[in-house]
């Protein structure tokens, strides 16, 4: 079979247009003439952010672009099938013998009332009329092949027992049960530990090994550079670039292109910028000459000496939680200090009490034994009501900013609300002053945050944090649910903010490239307990942990031409 | 900045007015209809709803009477328009008194601790193996028949319902994630009650309410066609569907018309609730 397992010629997507429910509107189209090419045993990558029509390319691909969408091509070959008008029958054809599909978000795609056997089990019942034991018997081989633990107990488990690298491999079970030709897989990896990660990437090129055509969609660049070996960068919706994946890396001609590889902050040294590289934002002093003269006088760093007392100590920090029967340790024996215009980075697996330690360090949760203290004064031993007038002293930023607003305020409130917190007057000048630190435009006051973007409303969330004018900045993974280039400017914008103001940073994230990127020293956290704590060079470069190295190993770098660093 | 074009488009979207659906308008002016009637029911009414004509008894609708006439000879449209006030306030008092004693358990379950929480959840639960309307009946039967009793005994079956509801809410405000960032930021807890909490968990109560009063419609007129609300020869729609029975095989209106309104109000509540609730899910 020599003809490509994918094979696609103008693609158009359009949503809208039909003028149901919301009045006639143009039609818009958000993917135009999308040219694709999947050969057998090879794996074709589309990049590009989000709002550049990649998902829906991948939806439309399986016909499952939903109904409102208008999908036209000129060639839609998908499994050596012509799919241009196919009825749902036909449809359903293709998904479930032509093409297996591995989503993001494995919590929803699986059913949460049904054993992973039976899910992995269905699509071999009704295309392959297998028996049950048979297909239990199947599922139980597929699910040792994506290496999940103990198979023969997990084929009789829900999704929700399982964690999120074990649904995620369910998944891709799932994808694999008929052995299909081709595997389309829609950002897998996202908001999945390092470790996970490597290994989910790993069985997509296994797969691809055995001959099948993979597709894989993502917005991280590094992900990406792994396994594929075409990449097709997407922006608003057309294509803007495609080559092999080494020639895309090392030698983009694309402007979003270049932006995204720039994005991927493992390969900027601290302090320059990611978004604009030809400007240091940090220092006038090389950047790299600073991190050199840092990591020789280790303790000293590049700012005079740091007054005695830290701007937040966290000391010999316990809690636990009763789960159920049992005690979970979430943090124990942890010591960490953070100066004035420093950032601590604080690293690990999801799970190993990165967020304890946030929400301790906040005071949201008291510790079972040890203290934390701010600027030197006991903070985590006072009782609320007097802790609540020096809150303003410590900001936090969280994950889901969205979330962290209440629904009914606008920007405007939620800022002037902050102010009045700190007990500073709520005038429209501060307000527009804090938008201006943030880099948003001032009329966004008048909106509620569910007009705004993903990176605007992290801005907001840094700005209400910023309204207390506080020392201490406590960061809880705030740029992992946005994509690669809008982070890249939330961090920069985070980066100037230290800068002007000196904060403090307790920086969390899964991710070692933003981690590295942004940290001054380094935490390594594992079940608990900080395993590894240095200089962020040293850490990097020298890893004395096995935690740190393994993590060092699995975290996404870009693979460039020279294949230095690249996963096979 | 492309986020910056992100969301222009989105506002844009937003701003776009949606008008109104078709059932939404039928719906107010129906609410509109039955305030006119409750208020001032001699606007709409074509002849004295009390007045005996025992010649024109069971005339059927006709341009004299649109309803037709029951067994006395009086008009059923003018009954019926009679009988909104006694029906709507059954239904609407019923709807308050079960909200607020909803807030009140609700409110103590979700706010009050885990002991109250547990106690609160324990009666409820007593509460809840009661079908509502048996409960209703057993409150009548101790207080004695008629349409205070019966606006009590729906609002207090209700209750519970309404207590379950609040206190999911409450709680899941309590442990949102914008609750947390007012504590963060360091207001105190009667203002992160007041601002966030209060408001964002009774938000819905509005919708629900809404709901509700339809269904207090039906079960006071449940009641009242058991003969134990409101009691003849008060025009009210349940006790007409019951007075009405009697000839349901050759006067078919006497029961038709109270039927058909007590049919509307509910529909008409129910339409205009989902519209609340679609507004504020849009909202949210």
């Amino acid at each position: 079979m020599s003809a490509p397992v994918l094979e696609v010629r103008g693609l158009s997507v359009a949503f809208g247009g039909d003028g149901r429910r919301r009045g006639a509107r143009d039609a818009v189209e958000v993917v135009r003439g999308v040219d694709l090419t999947v050969e057998a045993g090879t794996c074709v990558a589309i990049v590009g952010e989000s709002g550049s029509g990649k998902s829906v390319t991948a939806r439309a691909l399986l016909g499952l672009a939903g109904s409102g969408a208008l999908v036209r091509a000129d060639r839609l070959t998908v499994a050596w099938a012509d799919r241009r008008d196919a009825s749902e029958r036909e449809w359903r054809r293709t998904r479930g013998v032509g093409a297996g599909l591995v989503l993001q978000d494995a919590l929803v795609s699986l059913d949460p009332l049904r054993t992973i056997g039976r899910e992995i089990g269905d699509p071999l019942r009704i295309h392959r009329r297998m028996s049950h034991a048979a297909a239990r018997a199947r599922a139980i081989e597929l699910l040792e092949l994506v290496g999940m633990p103990h198979p023969t107990i997990t084929v009789d488990r829900r999704s929700g027992e399982l964690s999120g690298g074990m649904r995620q491999r369910a998944l891709i079970a799932s994808a694999l049960a008929l052995d299909p030709p081709l595997l389309i897989a829609d950002e897998p990896t996202t908001a999945l530990d390092v470790g996970v990660q490597a290994r989910v990437l790993g069985l997509l090129d296994e797969a691809r090994a055995r001959g099948a055509g993979v597709l894989l969609i993502s917005h991280d660049l590094a992900v990406v550079s792994r396994i594929a070996d075409t990449v097709i960068v997407l922006d608003r919706g057309a294509v803007v670039e495609t080559g092999p994946t080494a020639e895309i890396l090392g030698a983009p001609r694309h402007p979003v292109t270049r932006a995204l590889i720039e994005a991927v902050p493992t390969e900027v040294p601290r302090g320059v910028g990611l978004t604009t590289r030809d400007r240091p934002v940090r220092s006038a002093q090389p950047v790299v000459e600073a991190a050199r003269t840092a990591s020789a006088a280790s303790t000293t760093g590049r700012t005079p000496p740091p007054p005695p007392a830290p701007a937040l100590e966290g000391i010999g920090l316990s809690k636990s939680f009763r789960v159920g029967a049992g005690t979970t340790h979430a943090v124990q024996d942890v010591s960490f200090r953070v100066e004035r215009g420093r950032t601590l980075g604080l690293v690990g697996e999801s799970g190993s009490g990165k967020t304890t330690i946030a929400r301790l360090a906040l005071a949201l949760a008291a510790p079972d034994a040890g203290e934390v203290r701010l600027a030197g004064e006991p903070w985590s031993p006072l009782p609320e009501r007097d802790r609540r007038t020096r809150r303003s002293r410590i900001g936090a930023v969280y994950q889901d900013a969205f979330g962290s607003f209440d629904p009914r305020w606008s920007v405007g409130r939620i800022l002037r609300d902050a102010l009045v917190a700190a007990r500073r007057d709520p005038s429209d000048a501060a307000v527009t002053a804090l938008l201006d630190q943030v880099h948003v435009p001032t009329d966004a006051a008048a909106r509620h945050p569910l007009a705004l973007s993903g990176g605007q409303r992290q801005r907001i969330a840094i700005a209400r944090a910023l309204a207390g004018s506080p020392d201490v900045l406590v960061c809880d993974e705030p740029v992992s649910a946005l994509d690669a280039t809008v982070q890249a400017r939330v961090l920069d914008l985070l980066d100037e903010l230290q800068r002007d103001h000196g904060l403090a940073m307790l920086f969390i994230s899964h991710d070692l490239g933003v981690i590295r990127h942004m940290s001054d020293t380094v935490a390594v956290m594992r079940s608990g307990r900080i395993v590894e704590h240095g200089d962020a060079e040293r850490v990097f470069t020298a890893p004395e942990h096995e935690v740190t190295a393994a993590l060092i190993r699995d975290s996404p770098r870009l693979a460039r031409g020279d294949g230095s660093a690249g996963f096979r | 900045m492309s986020d910056l074009e992100l969301s222009n488009r989105a506002v844009r979207g937003r701003a776009l007015p949606r008008p109104p659906r078709a059932g939404t308008v039928a719906a107010l002016a129906f609410v509109a209809f039955l305030a006119v009637a409750t208020v001032a029911p001699w606007l709409l009414q074509t002849a004295d709803p009390l007045a005996i004509a025992p010649r024109e008894a069971f005339e059927p609708p006709s341009a004299a009477h649109w309803f037709g006439t029951d067994e006395s000879g009086r008009d059923v449209y003018s009954r019926v328009i009679e009988g909104t006030a006694t029906s709507l306030l059954i239904g609407v008092s019923a709807t308050a008194i079960g909200l607020a004693l909803g807030l009140l358990l609700g409110g103590l379950a979700g706010l009050g601790g885990r002991v109250l929480d547990f106690v609160v959840g324990r009666v409820n639960e007593v509460l809840f193996a009661f079908p509502g309307i048996l409960l209703a009946l057993l409150i009548i039967v101790l207080w004695g028949p008629g349409p205070v009793t019966a606006t009590i005994a729906v609002g207090l079956s209700t209750a519970p319902g309404y207590a379950r509801i609040i206190r999911g809410e409450l709680v899941t405000v309590r442990s949102s994630g914008y609750v947390e960032a007012a504590r963060v930021l360091g207001h105190g807890r009667a203002r992160v009650l007041a601002r966030h909490i209060l408001p964002n968990a009774l938000a819905p109560m509005v919708v629900l309410a809404t709901l509700g009063i339809g269904q207090a419609v039906v079960w006071a007129s449940a009641l009242s066609y058991l003969g134990l609300g409101a009691q003849p020869p008060a025009p009210e729609w349940g006790a007409m569907l019951s007075a009405g029975r009697t000839y349901i095989t050759t006067a078919w209106w006497l029961t038709v018309f109270p039927g058909l309104m007590i049919v509307l109000t509910t529909i008409t509540t129910t339409v205009l609730g989902r519209a609340l609730a679609a507004r504020d899910g849009a909202r949210r």
